[in-house]
C-alpha cells in the first residue's frame, strides 16, 4: 500500500453559465445539465472514449429517481462507461467536497486522474406527494385482500391531493438560510451598505472577467445562455441601496441584491496526478494541497449557521503552517454578503478567535483587493451543488497567471446549510 | 405593609388604566429568594450583559477597569456582548469572555440587556464625556426590566490633571439622571474605584448587577484598596465560617438582616431587648444562629456583648448596628427622654459597643462594621430632629472610624434606607404614606431584605476595599438626594 501522498494536480474545469430559477434551463434537469457540462469537459481535454479513475459530483436539490445522478450522467457522456462514479452531497459544500474525495484518492495512489462536479436546479425541483397521501398508497401496496384494501381507500382526503414542496429551510430550526444569515449580520454588527459594495464588487469583477475573455474557457454555453443570466454589469451600491430587505424584518440589512438568488447550473473540475497529466499531455494549472470540513452546532450553542469555514480555516492553516494574510487570492463563496463579512469579522476578532477558535492570537484581516477577484456568487449566482467546482476551476487558472517567479497561494471558504463549511488550499504549479 | 397600588398596576386591566392616566407605573422588582433552604443557586444576572468602555478607540486615556469588569462577567458566567470595538474586544478575549457583539443597528427586541456596564475612566476631558453619550444613546432603551445601568469611574480627587477630575466628577450627573429616565425598575449606579484598587471591584459589581441591589439605585460608591488580604471564599456563601452579630434582630429589618447574613454562610448572633427575646430566639433559632438578650444602653451592655462574643465564638467577623427606635415629636414639644432615647440607641451604642469590641480585640481582621443611617439622616425630617440627628451622626461615625480601622483590617460602612415596607411605615397616614412610596425612581417602597442585601454585600469577604461609604436604599428617592 502507498503511503506517501501524491501531489494533485488541478488541469482545469469548466461549467455552464448560471441561470436564474425559471430561466432558460427551467425544462432542463440536473441529469441534463450535468451530463452536458461533462461532455464540455472531456472534449476541451480530449478525453472521448477514456477510462477516468472516477467521476464524484452531486446535487442538493435532488429528484428519488436520480439516485445514482453521477453514474447515470457519464453513461450518458462521451467517458468510456466503464468509468465508475459516485454521488456526493453536502449542501452548498457538496462541489469542493467532490473535489476533496477525488483529490484525496490520487493523492493515495489509489486513481491517477478523476472529475469533481456538481450540479443543481430550483427550477426542476422535486415536488412530493403529500406525506399523508404517501402513507395511504404504501399500506394499500402493503395489504393482501380486496375487502381491507377497500377500507384502506377510505382513507383518503382531498387535501392528501396538496403536494409536499421542499422548503430552504433548515429542519432543526425552522428559519431559512436568509433567517440565520439575518441574526448573523445582527449578531457581528453587519451593515447594509457594506454589504452592498461587495454585491457590487461581485458583479463588477465578474463583468470585466466575461468582457476580458477571461471567462472563456471556463463557460461553455449552454441552451442559449452564455453569461450567468444573473450577472448585472452595470450592478452600483447606488442601485443595490434602492431594494427592500428580504430577510432580517422591515429593518433588516439584507436584500435579494446582497444575496444570492435561487438558480440553475453545473460545474466540473478535472484533477489527476502529476505523472497522469504529463502522460496526457495537459497542463498543470495548480495543485489542490489541502482542505478541512468543519461543522457549527448552530441549534444548541449560539453560532451562526453559516460560520463553520470560520472553524475550518484555522485548522488548515495550523496544519500548513500558514497565516491567514499569506494567500495571493482568496475565494470565499458569497451565499450572503452578510456571510463574508461575517467570517472575515470573526477572523479579525480577538474575542471569536480566543473563546470560540481557540487561539492565541487573531487571524487576522486579509486584503480585499485578493477577495473574489474574478466575481462571485453574488454576480455569477448559486447552483448549490455547482459553486465549489465553479471556485476551484477559477482559482486554479487565477493562480496559473500568477507571476511565475514566485509561489502564489489561494484558499477557498464555502458555507453549507446544516452548520457546514469546507475550506481548501490550492498552490500554482509554477512553485 | 402591602403596596395595593402596585398590585394594582401589576394587572393587566390596572396598567391599562393607570397609565392611561399617567399615574406611577411600579413594576415588581426582581429579588433573591432569603428564607433558607434555598434549594437552586441564584444567579447573579439573568439576561445578556452590554460591556462598554471609553477611551478604547482613539480616546484620551486608556480604560483602567474593563479588564476587571470582563474576568468579573466571566467569573459569574454572564452573557456579554460589547461594542465591535478592538480594544474592548481584545480586553475580552484576555477576561476568556465569549462575549457576542452589540449592533446598534440591531432592532430592539433582537439585542436587549438586563445590564449596561461602562468604564468611564479613560475619560479625561469633558469633551471625551461624549463617549458616554455614544455608549448610551443606542442601548439605554433596550435595558430590561430590574436592569442595571453601572458606570465606573475615577474617584476625582485621585485625578491628577483637573480636567480629568472634573470629567469624572460630571459622571455623577449623568449617573442619576440615568437613573430617573430608566423605567421597569430599572437601576444606576456609579462606582469610583482609585488606581490600584481594580481587584476590590468583584463584590460590588456582583452585588449591583444582581437582584440584590433591587431598590439601590442613583448611588455613587468608593472602591479602593484591600483593607485586609480576604484570604479565600466562595462566592456563594461568602460568610462560610464567620460571626456576625446583629443588634435589634427580632424583627423588621434586623430580622432580614440576619436571615442574609444567615443564607450568606454566617453564624448569626442575633441580639435584642429581653421583652423581645421570644420572637428574637425563634429568628435566630430558624437560621441556626444563637441570641442574647440586652439593652445596648445598659452601662454594662458593651462588655456583656463582649464577653459573649469572645467566649462563644473567641471574636466576631460582622458587626451591624442595626437596633433603632423613633420617637417623633416637633422639636418645640420633645421631651428630654425622647431626644436622649433615640441618641442614646441609635448613636451612642454603636460607639460605645464599636469601643468596646475593638478595645478587647474582638473584631477579627478582615472584620465589617455597618452602621444603619436613613435617608432622614440625610435630609432630615419634619417631627424627626431626634432620628435625623442621630442618623446624620451614624455617618459621622462611619467616617470618623473608617481611617482607623483600616489600618487595623477593619471596613466600616453604613446603609441609608429610604422609604421602607415595614410596620413603622404602615402606621403612616396614608397620604405621607403614599408619598414617601412614589417619590422614587421606581415609584414604591423598598422591603426590609432590600435593607438587608446591602448590608450582607459590605459584610462579604470580598468587600475589602469597600469602606466609608453611605449607600443609600431608597430607589432613589427624590428626598435628601
Amino acid at each position: 500500500m502507498n503511503v506517501t501522498a501524491r501531489r494533485v494536480a488541478v488541469l482545469g474545469g469548466t461549467r455552464i453559465p448560471f441561470a436564474r430559477q425559471n430561466g432558460p434551463y427551467a425544462r432542463a434537469s440536473n441529469q441534463d445539465m450535468l451530463t452536458a457540462t461533462l461532455d464540455a469537459l472531456v472534449t476541451r481535454f480530449g478525453l472521448e472514449g477514456e477510462v477516468l479513475g472516477e467521476v464524484a459530483a452531486g446535487a442538493v436539490l435532488k429528484h428519488s429517481r436520480d439516485f445514482n445522478l453521477t453514474r447515470e450522467s457519464v453513461l450518458g457522456s462521451k467517458l468510456a462507461a466503464e468509468t465508475p462514479a459516485y454521488d456526493v452531497q453536502q449542501a452548498c459544500g457538496t462541489g469542493l467536497e467532490a473535489t476533496v474525495l477525488v483529490a484525496n484518492k490520487i493523492a493515495l495512489g489509489q486513481i491517477d486522474c478523476g472529475i469533481a462536479g456538481g450540479v443543481d436546479t430550483t427550477s426542476d425541483a422535486p415536488i412530493a406527494i403529500n406525506e399523508d397521501l404517501r402513507e395511504v398508497l404504501l399500506e394499500l401496496n402493503r395489504t393482501k385482500s380486496n375487502a381491507s384494501r377497500l377500507k384502506t381507500l377510505t382513507k383518503l382526503r382531498p387535501q392528501q391531493l396538496l403536494p409536499a414542496i421542499p422548503r430552504n429551510a433548515e429542519p432543526r430550526t425552522g428559519l431559512s438560510m436568509g433567517d440565520h444569515t439575518a441574526l448573523m449580520a445582527t449578531e457581528w454588527g453587519i451593515g447594509r451598505e457594506e454589504q452592498d459594495e461587495l454585491a457590487a464588487a461581485s458583479h463588477r469583477h465578474l463583468a470585466a472577467a466575461y468582457d476580458s475573455g477571461w471567462m472563456d474557457d471556463l463557460v461553455t454555453p449552454f441552451l442559449g445562455l452564455e453569461r450567468d443570466q444573473n450577472l448585472r454589469a452595470d450592478s452600483s451600491v447606488e442601485k443595490l441601496a434602492k431594494l427592500k430587505p428580504v430577510f432580517g424584518g422591515p429593518d433588516g440589512t439584507m436584500t435579494a441584491g446582497n444575496s444570492t438568488p435561487l438558480s440553475d447550473g453545473a460545474s466540473t473540475v478535472l484533477l489527476a496526478s502529476e505523472e497522469w497529466a504529463k502522460a496526457h499531455d495537459i497542463p498543470v494549472l495548480a495543485y489542490f494541497t489541502d482542505a478541512q470540513t468543519a461543522g457549527v452546532d448552530y441549534v444548541h450553542k449560539r453560532e451562526g449557521l453559516l460560520m463553520a469555514p470560520a472553524y475550518a480555516m484555522p485548522k488548515m492553516l495550523a496544519r500548513n503552517d500558514a497565516a491567514l494574510g499569506d494567500f495571493d487570492l482568496y475565494e470565499i463563496h458569497e451565499a450572503f454578503a452578510a456571510q463574508v463579512l461575517c467570517t472575515l469579522r470573526a477572523w479579525a476578532d480577538p474575542v471569536f478567535c480566543s473563546e470560540r477558535l481557540g487561539l492565541d492570537a487573531p487571524l487576522g484581516s486579509i486584503d480585499r483587493d485578493k477577495l473574489n477577484v474574478h466575481g462571485g456568487s453574488l454576480g455569477a449566482g448559486h447552483p448549490f451543488g455547482a459553486t465549489g467546482g465553479r471556485i476551484v476551476a477559477a482559482l486554479a487558472k487565477a493562480l496559473s497567471e500568477t507571476d511565475p517567479e514566485r509561489p502564489a497561494r489561494g484558499v477557498i471558504s464555502i458555507c453549507a446549510a446544516g452548520g457546514l463549511g469546507v475550506t481548501a488550499m490550492m498552490e500554482a504549479a509554477h512553485v | 405593609m402591602s403596596d395595593r397600588y402596585a398590585q394594582l398596576v401589576n394587572t393587566p386591566i390596572g396598567k391599562l388604566v393607570t397609565k392611561q392616566i399617567g399615574l406611577p407605573q411600579p413594576s415588581r422588582l426582581e429579588r433573591y429568594e432569603t428564607v433558607p433552604p434555598i434549594q437552586t443557586r441564584q444567579a447573579v444576572i439573568s439576561g445578556p450583559v452590554l460591556l462598554g468602555a471609553a477611551g478604547a478607540a482613539g480616546g484620551t486615556s486608556s480604560p483602567r477597569l474593563v479588564g476587571a469588569a470582563a474576568r468579573i462577567l466571566k467569573a459569574i458566567d454572564a452573557d456579554v456582548l460589547t461594542p465591535m470595538d478592538e480594544a474592548l474586544r481584545t480586553a475580552a478575549a484576555q477576561a476568556r469572555l465569549d462575549a457576542g457583539v452589540f449592533n446598534p443597528e440591531a432592532a430592539a427586541e433582537d439585542q436587549r440587556f438586563k445590564a449596561l456596564v461602562f468604564d468611564a475612566t479613560g475619560i479625561a476631558s469633558s469633551d471625551a464625556l461624549e463617549q458616554a453619550w455614544a455608549f448610551f444613546k443606542p442601548a439605554i432603551r433596550r435595558v430590561l426590566s430590574s436592569g442595571r445601568v453601572i458606570i465606573l469611574g475615577t474617584p476625582p480627587e485621585d485625578c491628577a490633571a483637573p480636567p480629568m477630575a472634573i470629567a469624572q466628577r460630571a459622571l455623577e450627573g449623568l449617573e442619576r439622571a440615568i437613573g430617573k429616565e430608566l423605567k421597569r425598575g430599572a437601576t444606576s449606579q456609579l462606582v469610583y474605584v482609585k488606581p490600584k484598587a481594580e481587584g476590590q471591584l468583584e463584590s460590588t459589581l456582583r452585588f449591583l448587577l444582581s437582584p440584590r441591589s433591587a431598590f439601590v439605585s442613583g448611588q455613587v460608591i468608593r472602591i479602593g484598596p484591600a483593607a485586609a488580604a480576604t484570604g479565600k471564599f466562595d462566592w456563594d456563601a461568602p460568610l462560610a465560617g464567620k460571626v456576625a452579630l446583629v443588634t435589634g434582630a427580632a424583627r423588621g429589618i434586623g430580622a432580614a438582616i440576619a436571615e442574609v447574613l444567615a443564607r450568606e454562610g454566617a453564624h448569626v448572633v442575633g441580639l435584642d431587648v429581653a421583652p423581645m427575646a421570644d420572637e428574637l430566639s425563634s429568628v435566630t433559632v430558624r437560621l441556626g444562629g444563637s441570641f442574647l438578650a440586652a439593652d445596648i444602653t445598659d452601662d454594662d451592655a458593651p462588655a456583656v456583648i463582649a464577653d459573649h462574643l469572645l467566649g462563644q465564638h473567641e471574636g466576631v467577623d460582622v458587626v451591624v448596628h442595626n437596633a433603632g427606635i423613633t420617637r417623633d415629636k416637633t422639636l418645640g414639644r420633645m421631651t428630654e427622654e425622647q431626644w436622649n432615647k433615640v441618641i442614646a440607641i441609635n448613636l451612642t451604642a454603636p460607639q460605645r459597643i464599636t469601643e468596646e469590641l475593638l478595645a478587647r480585640d474582638a473584631v477579627r481582621r478582615n472584620g465589617r462594621i455597618v452602621g444603619v443611617s436613613s435617608i432622614s439622616g440625610i435630609a432630615g425630617n419634619a417631627g424627626q430632629t431626634n432620628y435625623s440627628t442621630s442618623k446624620a451622626g451614624v455617618i459621622g461615625f462611619v467616617q470618623a472610624y473608617a481611617p482607623a480601622l483600616a489600618k487595623r483590617g477593619v471596613t466600616i460602612n453604613a446603609v441609608a434606607p429610604g422609604f421602607i415596607e415595614t410596620q413603622m411605615t404602615a402606621a403612616m397616614p396614608i397620604a405621607i404614606r403614599e408619598a414617601g412610596r412614589r417619590m422614587n425612581s421606581v415609584s414604591q417602597g423598598g422591603l426590609p431584605i432590600d435593607v438587608a442585601e446591602t448590608v450582607g454585600w459590605f459584610a462579604e469577604p470580598g468587600s475589602a476595599g469597600v469602606t466609608g461609604n453611605i449607600v443609600r436604599v431608597c430607589g432613589q428617592s427624590l428626598i435628601g438626594a
